[in-house]
Formats: structure tokens, C-alpha cells, sequence
């Protein structure tokens, strides 16, 4: 039995129209795919299919960067001025159609309700305003006084927050007058077909934006494109890594933002309870699927018992199911393949010996579910502790001084994120000096802002996103 | 009378504050510009790249941690020990490497006054680069400016101390460590830079330099676990920087070279923002 039993308060899907099928956009209309070939998205809670996908081949998208390429010189030329009202333009449309676009997100991607609303679509919309404010003022950016556009630019997104990687990357690009060819990730592109309804609705001129669907062969010809000026991704530290290679010695711009391992670290001068908050937040927001999750929690040795005993009863209280649902608190894992790689490396947890404890929490029979999980009796050799597994996972281990805290913190090859509990300052900064991390968060945890850089260090990719410092992967810089 | 006899230098690798032969026992021939025997130089190899490295990655937390004021005036250290042995370096532009008397004085002021201008931003550029964010929740949000790390330097053969000074500054004033290969051709001022910094503060580590091919040196740097970025910048051989760019590939190092951004030498800030990451720290406001 439920500890609190709720009744389904289920979000209506009427307000969002899909189509049975849809096509590329490209130079502001949608067209069909050289290929002709089209795959299946589904929604992973169910396993319904939505609609059909067009498969993005090489001369796709050539005629995707071709028209962006065509756009470019009349929107880099444009006054950033009036650059600034198509984004803000943007922004408001996306306001006004933020239930539509949640409901379609959720449904697509799995993740609860409750995050859509709150948080993917504010924030969305968010970087749309703030990075609109930029583009008539690009000379006080620090960038020199004149800077300039790159060209045309090409995005690859990830499936975890469709719609706010959308938005990191396509905001700053038009503020800074580059056009963009964006791939949204192959199992979650109906956000971003949807947001071709919105350029038209903000009558952004054909060809700016262009956006098209495929998987990782699509995401490799745009790499691949000669006229594209830069490209930006999110996703794994693998493919990371084979872009760099695919770019080696071009002339092409690259920012990465891949996967990470971060430490939340709690030290016994906490404040517990937000303490347990945070941990929860770190890990199993958004299904684990957050590169910059907690997911290696450091307790000091000498209260891990209560963290223990706390965490326990809260993650009883975690609400599993249903995405549409406004109770719910976890959502669906976001494909089959996911699915298969948490469960192995869950698996691989196991025969090395850590210990699992679950969620109980009864999970729906269709669609794809992994209970809220963590690990104790691990080591940093685990590999659980050691790869990422992009999963509602977490691995605890102990530590007795901040210098030991360090330490294990930065004993991994990825740098995004970090965690600090304590309620002394001096010890906050003490952590915050030598961790080796892009962002950390002292006494909170997974919190995002247009206004605040986001990125890595080391294997977890470089250059920023949002922020004065993130015009900086549109900008080139020209001495005046 | 007999005249007498020169005492020649030996010259060695510089590695953790130390100067060195080669662990490969190897040397090769250094010559003037009008091709006479001038000194045989260290062989670098695989093995000196690693002790190199290192080196670099000891000493870097702690160069890291110095305050910015202290590595400022570090930097401004190595300014005035140049200034009092340029004639030294004046002369081995002009008599090994073949500069006019003319072009290797301005080579020379221009390196010692790019010096002076990297030491007065080490205490400035997180200012100037970082700073407060204004977030839409009660939270305090500020970004600070760290160093990326170990960096490789593959120097250039033209104009070899004012390159060398250019490509190294701006790693080290933000807290990076460096591994330099020094141009094969013209090592010998890369080896008096070695000695300058061994006496004016630099902590040991801090700047290693190995002579050699870097053919041969610089596959080892690109593929190092503990580089976390390279510069490139001194190579002009499209085919070398993209395999070397490949090999970066394998930990994400940063890689800088012609193809990429701005990279001149001139007293501007984009090569020292190169080697910083920006880190971002979140408080909750409350009472």
C-alpha cells in the first residue's frame, strides 16, 4: 500500500494536436525527406507509437545547410536590434503555448508532468528572453568591439531535456546572427517539430532555423558538412569524442557538453533535511537522466546512518508512474535501449559485490520503469562509481575529512558538476576552490539559469553554455 | 700566450626544476644559421615527456593555489631576470639564429614587455571574465575563472624566444603548468628561458621544457592522460596537427592550433582565456 495514496490527477493530452506523420523543416517549410524513409517515436510510458519520424540522409542535409547558409548573410546583417524582437517574439509564443508544449514533451519524453510545467518549458522560454536581450549588445560582451557571427552552425541534442537544449542552443546562435541546422535527438524530435510552428507564428525568415530528425548517421553528415562553421553537442563523452576526431584539423568551431559523474557531498554540519532534499533532487529528478546528476554521493563517515535511515523514508514517499499524472514524481526511463544499459551496469553493480537498495514502489506493466535504486558498499574501482549511468542510480560512499572529500570528488575523468552540504561557509568555499567541476552547488542542487554558465571541465567537454561567457561558442572575436 | 680556451654549455632538458640529459642518452647537432657546429643538444623522448608531465601535474594544484598577486609578480620575475640577460638571449637570436642585430633587439623588448603585460593580469582576469550572475531565484551565483591545467606547448622554429614567451605566458599566468617542446632547430633560447625561470621564482614544474623532434615528442603530449589541453600553434604541417588533434580526442584535451579562432601572438587576452574553464558556484540567499 501507497504511504500517501493521492488520486490520479491526470493532465489532458487535448490540448496538444500530433500529427500522424512529419516531415524535415527546412528553409521554413516542412518537405519530405530525401530518403523517404521514416521511423516510429513512441511514448516510453506507454509504448504507444505517436507518430512517424523522417530519416534525415546526406542530401537532406545539404539542402538543410544550404538554406541556412542562404539565410545567413541577410540575418547576420540584420540590426541585432531586431534580431532581439524575433527572439523575444519567441519567447512570448512559447509562454503562450506552454501547457501544449509540456504536455507534448511528457508525453514524448517520458519525464513527469510536473517537470515540464515547472521547469523544461519555463526555462525554455527563459533563455529565449535573456539571450534575446543580448543581441544589441554583443560589442559589450567581451568579445571586442565587433564581434561576429560564425555562420552557420550545427546542433545535436540530446533526448533528456528536449526542449531546454533546443533552447540553449538555438537562443544564443540567433542572438549572436549565426542560422542553425539543429538535430533534436532520434527518440524525442516532437518538441522541436512542434517549435517549427512557432518560428512560423514569430514569421522568423525562412531558412534561420532549420531542423532535422535522424539518428546518429543524420548527426555525422552535418559534423561532416564543409559549410558548417561550427558545431555544438550535447550527449555522450563518446560520440564527443569521435566528433573531435571528425573535426581534427578543420577549421570548424566545436563546444561539447557531455556526460559527467558528479559528487554530492554531505558533510556533517548539514542542514540534513534540505541535505536529503538535495540528494533526492541530484539524482532522481528527470529519471537520473541528467548528465549533470549527483549520482556519487559523499557522506561524512560519522552520519551515514541517519543519512541512511532519512534517505530511505523519503525515496518511500517517491510517487512512480504515470507521467501525465501531477502526483507523479518519477517518470519513464526514455527508451528500451536506456533501459538495457541501466540495467547492466545496475547488474555489473551488483556481481562486484555493492549492495542495492530499491524503491518498492509498484511499476506499470507497459512502457519502460526502473525503480529509484542506490548502491552502498562501493568503491571508486566499481564501475557503477567509475561510468555514468544516466539512470535513477545513485552510489554512496564515506569520507572523514574535506581533503579525503576532494579527493574522491575529483577521481574521475569527467568535470561537470558538484554538490557541498554544510552550513559552515568557510568549508563551502574550502570545497567549491578544488573541485574540479564547471558547476557546483552549494546547499541546492540541479538548479539551471539563462543568466548562469553551464559546462564542463575535462571529459565532460568544453566551452559554456548561457551566461555572458556562452556567446562565446557563437562569436568570433575581431580586433578592432 | 696560448688564447684561451671557451667553456661551452651543456645543453640539457629542463624538468622539475632540474636540468637534465636525456634518459635515452641521446643528443643531436645544433648549428648556427650559416651551418657550423654550435652545441650538441638532448634528444628528447618518450620517457622525458612522461617525467615532464609529470612534473607538471605535481606542481600544478599548488602553482594553481598561489595567489593571483603572488604568481603576478612571479611572472614579472622572469620579466626582470630576461631584462638583465638580454644581452645573453640578443646574441644567440642574432649569432645562432641568424636574426639581425636589429630584429633580435626588438625580438627581445617585445617578449620582456609581453611578460610585464601577462604578470599584471594574473590578478584580473576572473574580474574581468567571471563575476556575479543574476539568476531568477534567490540564489547567489558567481562564476570564477580556474586554469585548465597541464598544457603541451609545441613551439615554433621562427622567432623562437619571442614564441616561446607568447605561448607559455599566457598558460602559466592563469595557474596552468607547462610542457614545452622547444623548436628542434633552435633550442638554445628555450634553454636560457629554462634557466631564467629556474632563477626567478617559477616553482619547479611549473615550466618544463624538452629539446627534440617533436615529431617524434609531440604523439606523446596529445595522447597523455594528464594533458588537458595542447597547443598546436607552433606547427605548420596541416597533416601533424590534425593527427595530433585526433589523438587530443582521447580526454577531451583543449586543443588549440591555426585552424581555431584567433591565435596570434599579440598582447591580447584570447590565448590565456583559452586555457581557463569558467566555474560557477550556486548559494542559496536566506535568513
Amino acid at each position: 500500500m501507497d504511504l500517501h495514496d493521492y488520486a490520479a490527477a491526470t493532465e489532458s493530452t487535448n490540448i496538444v494536436t500530433i500529427q500522424s506523420r512529419y516531415g524535415l523543416y527546412i528553409d521554413g517549410e516542412f518537405c519530405e525527406p530525401a530518403s523517404k524513409k521514416y521511423f516510429d517515436t513512441i511514448n516510453p510510458a506507454t509504448e504507444d507509437v505517436l507518430s512517424q519520424i523522417a530519416d534525415a540522409n546526406e542530401n537532406d542535409v545539404d539542402r538543410a545547410v544550404k538554406a541556412a547558409s542562404r539565410a545567413f548573410p541577410a540575418w547576420a546583417s540584420l540590426p541585432g536590434s531586431e534580431r532581439a524582437k524575433y527572439l523575444y517574439r519567441i519567447a512570448r509564443i512559447l509562454q503562450e503555448r506552454a501547457r501544449e508544449f509540456a504536455v507534448l514533451e511528457t508525453m514524448n519524453n517520458g519525464k513527469p508532468i510536473r517537470e515540464t510545467r515547472d521547469f523544461d518549458i519555463p526555462i525554455s522560454v527563459a533563455h529565449f528572453f535573456y539571450h534575446a536581450g543580448w543581441a544589441d549588445k554583443l560589442e559589450y560582451a567581451g568579445y571586442g568591439s565587433h564581434p561576429q557571427p560564425l555562420g552557420v552552425v550545427g546542433q545535436i541534442i540530446p533526448w533528456n531535456f528536449p526542449m531546454m537544449m533546443l533552447a540553449w542552443k538555438i537562443a544564443p546562435a540567433l542572438a549572436c546572427g549565426n542560422t542553425v541546422v539543429l538535430k533534436p535527438a532520434e527518440t524525442t524530435p516532437l518538441s522541436a517539430l512542434l517549435f517549427a510552428d512557432v518560428l512560423e507564428q514569430a514569421g522568423l525568415p525562412p531558412g534561420v532555423v532549420n531542423i532535422i530528425t535522424g539518428a546518429g548517421s543524420t548527426g555525422s553528415a552535418l559534423v561532416e558538412h564543409p559549410d558548417v562553421a561550427k558545431i555544438a553537442f550535447t550527449g555522450s563523452t563518446n560520440v564527443g569524442k569521435s566528433i573531435m576526431q571528425s573535426l581534427a584539423g578543420t577549421a570548424k568551431r566545436l563546444t561539447l557538453e557531455l556526460g559527467g559523474k558528479g559528487a554530492n557531498i554531505i558533510f556533517d554540519d548539514a542542514p540534513i533535511d534540505q541535505a536529503i532534499e538535495g540528494i533526492v533532487n541530484g539524482i532522481y529528478f528527470n529519471q537520473g537522466h541528467v548528465c549533470c546528476a549527483g549520482s556519487r554521493l559523499l557522506v561524512q563517515e560519522n552520519i551515514v546512518d541517519e543519512v541512511l535511515i532519512r534517505l530511505q523514508t523519503r525515496m518511500s514517499t517517491l510517487r512512480i508512474g504515470n507521467p501525465l499524472d501531477k502526483n507523479t514524481d518519477i517518470g519513464a526511463i526514455n527508451s528500451r535501449a536506456q533501459l538495457t544499459r541501466i540495467q547492466e551496469l545496475v547488474n555489473a553493480g551488483v556481481s562486484e559485490g555493492a549492495e542495492i537498495w530499491k524503491c518498492t514502489s509498484e511499476l506499470p506493466i507497459k512502457g519502460f520503469w526502473f525503480a529509484p535504486s542506490y548502491f552502498t558498499n562501493v568503491t571508486d574501482a566499481h564501475r557503477i562509481v567509475r561510468e555514468e549511468i544516466f539512470g535513477p542510480v545513485l552510489t554512496i560512499q564515506t569520507f572523514r575529512t574535506p581533503k579525503e572529500a576532494v579527493e574522491k570528488a575529483n577521481n574521475t575523468p569527467y568535470g561537470l558538476s558538484a554538490g557541498i552540504w554544510s552550513e559552515k561557509t568557510s568549508k563551502i568555499h574550502f570545497m567549491a576552490t578544488h573541485l574540479k567541476a564547471g558547476v557546483v552547488w552549494a546547499n541546492t542542487f540541479n538548479k539551471f539559469d539563462p543568466a548562469s554558465p553551464f559546462g564542463g571541465y575535462r571529459e565532460s567537454g568544453f566551452g559554456r553554455e548561457g551566461g555572458r561567457t556562452g556567446l562565446g561558442a557563437y562569436l568570433k572575436e575581431v580586433a578592432s | 700566450m696560448n688564447e684561451r680556451i671557451d667553456v661551452k654549455k651543456t645543453l640539457k632538458l629542463y624538468i622539475n626544476g632540474a636540468f637534465v640529459r636525456s634518459e635515452s642518452g641521446r643528443s643531436y647537432e645544433v648549428k648556427t644559421s650559416t651551418g657550423e657546429f654550435y652545441a650538441n643538444a638532448a634528444l628528447g623522448s618518450r620517457k622525458d615527456v612522461r617525467d615532464a608531465v609529470k612534473a607538471a601535474r605535481d606542481a600544478q594544484e599548488s602553482w594553481q593555489q598561489l595567489t593571483a598577486y603572488n604568481r603576478g609578480q612571479i611572472l614579472y620575475r622572469l620579466a626582470e631576470l630576461c631584462e638583465t640577460r638580454r644581452h645573453q638571449l640578443e646574441t644567440e637570436l642574432s649569432e645562432i639564429e641568424g636574426l639581425s642585430p636589429a630584429n633580435a633587439k626588438r625580438e627581445i623588448d617585445t617578449a620582456i614587455d609581453r611578460l610585464v603585460w601577462y604578470a599584471g593580469w594574473a590578478d584580473k582576469i576572473s574580474s574581468v571574465y567571471g563575476g556575479h550572475n543574476q539568476v531568477a531565484a534567490p540564489f547567489f551565483n558567481f562564476s570564477v575563472i580556474e586554469p585548465t591545467g597541464v598544457i603541451g606547448i609545441v613551439s615554433e622554429s621562427s622567432s623562437s624566444f619571442l614564441s616561446l614567451i607568447s605561448q607559455v605566458a599566457p598558460a602559466i599566468t592563469t595557474g596552468n603548468t607547462a610542457v614545452v617542446i622547444a623548436s628542434q632547430l633552435n633550442p638554445v633560447s628555450a634553454i636560457t628561458f629554462a634557466e631564467i625561470a629556474a632563477t626567478s621564482d617559477v616553482p619547479a614544474g611549473v615550466v618544463n621544457i624538452v629539446t627534440g623532434d617533436y615529431h617524434e615528442l609531440a604523439s606523446w603530449i596529445a595522447e597523455h592522460l594528464d594533458v588537458d589541453g595542447i597547443d598546436l600553434t607552433g606547427i605548420r604541417e596541416p597533416e601533424i596537427t590534425k593527427k595530433l588533434s585526433q589523438l587530443a580526442s582521447v580526454n577531451v584535451k583543449r586543443v588549440l592550433s591555426h585552424h581555431i579562432g584567433n591565435t596570434n601572438y599579440a598582447n591580447e587576452p584570447s590565448r590565456m582565456k583559452f586555457w581557463t574553464e569558467t566555474k560557477t558556484v550556486w548559494h542559496p540567499i536566506g535568513s
